[in-house]
């Protein structure tokens, strides 16, 4: 298992490209124990971008993550355990339950299904965890999203757009769950057009990296 | 290998949830076959004679139409994310996932088989060959066309596009399959065909979910 404060998460001259258009460039940033990374910027300036670039699941067109002192390519099975991921999308099946939704990604990563109910009750989901995920409302299933989290642990939260169609009640659970982590020596990134009300967060605006604009008519093949 | 069966348990919740799926590759297989004896005229010996290449064919085409079913949907709700960033690598999700295909789409029709057999006049010797040719060579089909709908992933018109790449590959899985029973029924040795129907299919297993675990990552990317 991965301890909480494994080392701190580095990302130096990242580039980001998406088909044709340099989305990013040169972007930097460091993530220490504890910290809160809040993404801002337009939209299309490469908030989810870098956050999928973080979760590896993108990768840069230059520069480079590194975690606790080795490049996450070295050792991407390890990173990758350390991480949770939430990203646009819920990974919610509506023929399955919402315990079982849970435990199945919670078993994915190897962890067996007994945080599941504390992770449902700290979003409140514990009274509807029988339900199937059809009868859920968008904002319940943000919960449910959100639920993964908690279910089984990870070092580093990579959240995109975590309060999206989450009710005031929802916001104040996702920001105590937070803080807890937080407190615990974990890291959280999060992209977010909304103010969140956490503790000394760093700020990083994508707008300050975003490539310099390139004239199409002189670009060479 | 726990979380393997757990992919894979999920894989058949889902599938026999949401009903219909199971029905509708099997269904389509006993119509097709159907269909033939009264297009081609009730002469047994018409029928004996193309029989077994007619249920091979159905058994391809039905295989065929439910392959959108094994990534289209995770692919939809993000879960393929989950999957990738989960503590087993791509490659061992994507067997699971085949075995979790073959087991609802590739297993009844071997079950159905000896009853069409029946319908096209095949006699006891040679519906054993084509049933144990089918429990040989579906499991060939299942995992190639894991290929075809990994690849089609994002694609507008999937279902046509990866019926066009798969088909192809499956040629020589009908060829050997209708093979076993011809040579049953002249006199031949049905032996080898089986035997190289085995040997697609376990050719294929190591294989295509290589194949299929890369075309995936590009599908994230």
């Amino acid at each position: 298992m991965n301890g909480i404060g494994a080392g701190d998460l580095v990302a130096a001259g990242l580039s980001c490209r998406r088909g044709e258009r340099l989305v990013f460039s040169r972007l930097s940033c460091a993530l220490p124990s504890g910290g809160a990374l809040l993404l801002t910027g337009a939209n299309g300036s490469g908030k989810s971008s870098l956050l999928r670039l973080l979760a590896t699941l993108l990768m840069p067109e230059a520069g480079g993550i590194v975690w606790g002192g080795t490049p996450v390519g070295d050792d991407l099975a390890r990173y990758r355990a350390s991480l949770h991921y939430v990203g646009h999308l819920d990974a919610i099946k509506p023929a399955l339950g919402v315990r079982d939704t849970l435990a199945f990604w919670a078993g994915t990563r190897g962890f067996p299904a007994s945080g599941v109910d504390a992770a449902l009750a700290a979003f409140a989901l514990d009274a509807i965890a029988d339900w199937p995920c059809r009868w859920l409302s968008a904002g319940q299933r943000r919960r449910l999203a959100l639920a993964r989290l908690l279910a089984s642990p990870a070092s580093l939260w990579l959240l995109d757009e975590p309060t999206a169609s989450l009710d005031a009640d929802g916001e104040q659970r996702l920001v105590a769950a937070i803080e807890t982590h937080r407190a615990g020596g974990g890291r959280v990134a999060i992209a977010t057009h909304q103010p969140l009300a956490l503790a000394d967060a760093q700020v990083l605006v994508l707008e300050d990296f975003a490539a310099p604009p390139v004239d199409p008519l002189t670009v060479e093949e | 290998m726990t979380r393997y069966l757990h992919l894979f348990r999920r894989e058949l919740q889902l599938a026999f949830r949401q009903g219909g799926e199971i029905g509708l590759a099997l269904g389509f297989f006993v119509l097709a076959v159907v269909l033939f004896p009264l297009g081609v005229g009730p002469e047994a010996e018409i029928l004996r004679r193309i029989g077994a290449g007619i249920i091979w064919v159905a058994a391809l085409l039905s295989a065929v139409l439910s392959l959108d079913r094994l990534f289209a949907a995770d692919y939809a709700d993000g879960g393929l994310d989950l999957l990738a960033l989960s503590a087993m690598p791509l490659e061992g999700a994507v067997i699971a996932k085949c075995a979790a295909h073959w087991a609802t789409t590739g297993l009844p029709l071997v079950l159905m088989s000896p009853f069409l057999g029946l319908l096209v006049d095949l006699d006891g010797a040679s519906i054993a060959l084509l049933a144990l040719g089918l429990l040989l060579g579906t499991p060939a089909l299942s995992l190639l066309g894991a290929i075809a709908a990994a690849l089609t992933l994002g694609a507008r018109r999937p279902g046509v596009l990866s019926s066009l790449i798969v088909l192809p590959l499956y040629l020589p899985v009908l060829i050997f399959g209708a093979g076993a029973v011809e040579a049953g029924i002249v006199g031949g040795g049905a032996r080898p065909h089986l035997l190289l129907l085995a040997a697609l299919s376990l050719g294929a297993l190591p294989l295509a979910p290589i194949a299929a675990a890369a075309a995936l990552r590009q599908a994230l990317d």
